[in-house]
């Protein structure tokens, strides 16, 4: 979100997500450009009508997975049959089976690990961040849609109000971020 | 939302909710002072973990040899607290990340106190290991580090080894996922707060809009942090039976071990749940989110996995008999009426006897009744890991190495330091988190809202239009 700064925007709140979900399928059919979208909760069935795609965060957690998975055991067989062989209990030094649950764990952790920091490294969000925010009740029960208007004509602001009033929005605003 | 709601589904949220009423009810207890009741419970708390960190104290300056295990015992109440912990942390992740997997909607009034109580829990139980290997300033030995020893490494055939992979991972993967739940209703709290808590919840909150893309992000980590946790949760008791299982100790080394112990934690896991969330619902006027029907779900959890805690008993039993090794049957015969017969018989009455009392529809929705029951069962699966530890040791081999085991101050000391642990931090998430997952309750409303379901089906249609 780093072109989020500095930005005009015009935006409305919606009392309710299906009221927010008609409003958007309006936005679509008039062809007008949605910033972005914000919501209290995960509201299903608004990404297809902003044609968000599918997530990639679980590829992302596969490799990670992969990674661990690799580095657990092959530093534990690096460690048995090369670094320091020991018998233990008469079995052969290189004995999978046992390697099983350490190499497990550490497939989970590394998922784990990864996907998390991923996650909060592609939205830009982490301890410090203060991303600016449009309205303190889109966190509580309003739902906000919001428009770029940079160097938008005073036509085309118009086209917007009038799409708010349209929609039943409960509120229009601008603000600058 | 046009989610398809059975007419015969009890509603999740009963009261008639709206969306800002929902975080009215839920961040109100933070914002708050204390009620006298928080502030008596938490000097209770505070004292007792105190005195923990008093025996903890007093074990490391003076040795384990404080605490009166012998040569025969080796293993006494620090292990039973160790195992009855981790299985207490089982309950969590099984509501947060099992249920989600099957779908069960009514996990969201209950999943974020119960996550929170897991990593208290796991908290409390990697302490006794951390304790018991005497010099805990050296416990860093336990992990694979490059050392100038050698290097000599870990045994990484050994399932100890593979405990403590596994209970650092749960840890480590339940904090993450239960922080990342919480994000969005940092914000929310975040958004209403002022001054100083304006400030501690910017921090907290990690800068969260509520952006579309956000949400369908966070869902897919939910979803597929839930999908690792599954597998992990079952793989973490499972390991801790191995400390056990894969020894040569008559009465431990069994297959039964692993889906045993974990039917047990659940079982414990669910009952600590409930004796809290009865506490809270009542303290922080949360009935209407962690409504009767929810305490009916957990209970049917505990009858369930403790009729298969009561199965895997009496499996035990006719297995060891069967078997017709003398050793084995020896074990079992001592369990039941050697020296320590007491506790087998008080984990056979609280196990096995008590759940059965959920086969009754009005017990199960009786809270004095789920209240009383569910301590019974958190005291009996104490005494079924200290039947499986203590009384299979008393008794070994070589009868010249016979012996009985009392702990002392010190380890009752421990053991009620880290019931101040667990109590100390919970109390504290009360008053900084909210202890229902707002928004999470919000995504559910319309799909589980005593005003959208049931007889009240059709009303919102016309309404919302």
């Amino acid at each position: 979100m780093a072109e989020f700064r500095s930005q005009e925007v015009l935006y409305g709140l919606y009392n309710d997500e299906e009221i927010l979900m008609d409003a958007v399928k309006v936005a679509n059919e008039k062809h007008l450009e949605i910033m972005e979208v914000f919501t209290p909760f995960p509201v299903h069935g608004l990404d297809p009508l902003l044609g968000l795609t599918e997530s990639r965060l679980h590829i992302a957690g596969f490799i990670y997975g992969m990674i661990g998975t690799l580095t657990a055991f092959l530093f534990m067989t690096w460690v048995f049959t090369s670094d320091w062989p020991a018998v233990f209990g008469g079995k052969p030094y290189w004995s999978i089976p046992s390697f099983i649950p350490i190499t497990f764990e550490v497939t989970v952790l590394f998922a784990a690990i990864g996907m998390v920091v991923s996650f909060y490294i592609v939205c830009g969000l982490g301890p410090g961040v203060n991303n600016p925010i449009l309205d303190k009740r889109i966190t509580d029960d309003k739902f906000c849609l919001a428009f770029q208007t940079n160097g938008a004509s005073e036509e085309e602001i118009e086209t917007l109000n009038k799409f708010f009033n349209d929609t039943n929005a409960e509120e229009v605003s601008t603000k600058i971020i | 939302m046009s989610a398809v709601v059975s007419k015969i589904r009890e509603p999740l949220v009963t009261g008639s909710k709206t969306y800002h009423q929902i975080t009215e009810d839920l961040v109100g207890p933070t914002e708050k002072t204390p009620s006298v009741e928080w502030i008596i419970g938490f000097i209770i708390a505070l004292s007792c973990l105190g005195f923990g960190v008093f025996s903890i104290a007093w074990t490391i300056w003076f040795g384990i040899g404080s605490w009166d295990l012998n040569r025969t015992i080796g293993w006494g109440w620090d292990i039973t607290n160790f195992v009855w912990w981790v299985g207490i942390g089982h309950a969590g992740t099984l509501i947060s990340a099992i249920l989600l997997l099957f779908r069960q909607k009514w996990r969201t009034g209950v999943n974020r106190a119960a996550e929170a109580m897991t990593i208290f829990a796991v908290i409390c139980a990697a302490l006794f290991p951390g304790i018991h290997v005497g010099r805990a300033w050296v416990v860093f030995f336990f992990f694979p580090y490059p050392n100038t020893r050698g290097p000599l490494w870990v045994n990484f055939n050994s399932p100890l080894l593979w405990d403590l992979f596994a209970i650092s991972t749960y840890f480590t993967v339940s904090l993450l996922f239960w922080y990342t739940g919480l994000v969005p209703d940092f914000a929310t709290v975040r958004d209403r707060a002022k001054g100083i808590r304006k400030k501690l919840y910017d921090v907290l909150a990690f800068g969260w809009t509520g952006s579309a893309k956000h949400w369908q992000r966070w869902e897919s980590l939910s979803l597929i942090l839930a999908g690792l946790a599954t597998p992990l949760v079952l793989s973490v008791h499972t390991i801790v039976s191995f400390d056990f299982a894969t020894s040569v100790i008559p009465g431990w080394h069994t297959t039964i071990f692993p889906p045993y112990f974990v039917a047990g934690a659940i079982f414990s896991g669910f009952a600590m749940v409930l004796t809290l969330m009865i506490i809270t619902r009542k303290i922080l006027n949360l009935q209407d989110y962690i409504t009767i029907a929810h305490i009916e779900s957990m209970n049917k959890v505990i009858l369930l996995t403790g009729s298969m805690v009561g199965v895997a008993y009496l499996t035990e039993l006719f297995v060891a008999w069967y078997s017709g090794y003398v050793y084995e049957q020896f074990a079992f015969y001592n369990r039941a009426l050697g020296p320590y017969w007491w506790s087998y018989f008080g984990m056979m009455t609280c196990n096995v006897i008590t759940p059965q009392f959920f086969w009754s529809k009005k017990i199960r929705r009786n809270l004095n009744w789920t209240f009383a029951l569910s301590i019974v069962v958190n005291i009996g699966m104490w005494f079924e890991r200290f039947v499986i530890i203590a009384t299979t040791l008393a008794r070994d081999y070589l009868p010249s190495s016979w012996s009985y085991y009392v702990p002392t101050w010190v380890e009752v000391g421990i053991y009620i330091g880290t019931i101040g642990i667990f109590f100390t931090f919970y109390l504290l998430f009360t008053r900084i988190a909210p202890v229902v997952a707002i928004a999470e309750i919000k995504s559910i409303l319309k799909a589980g809202g005593n005003q959208y379901v049931g007889e009240n089906a059709t009303h919102h249609k016309e309404h919302a239009h």
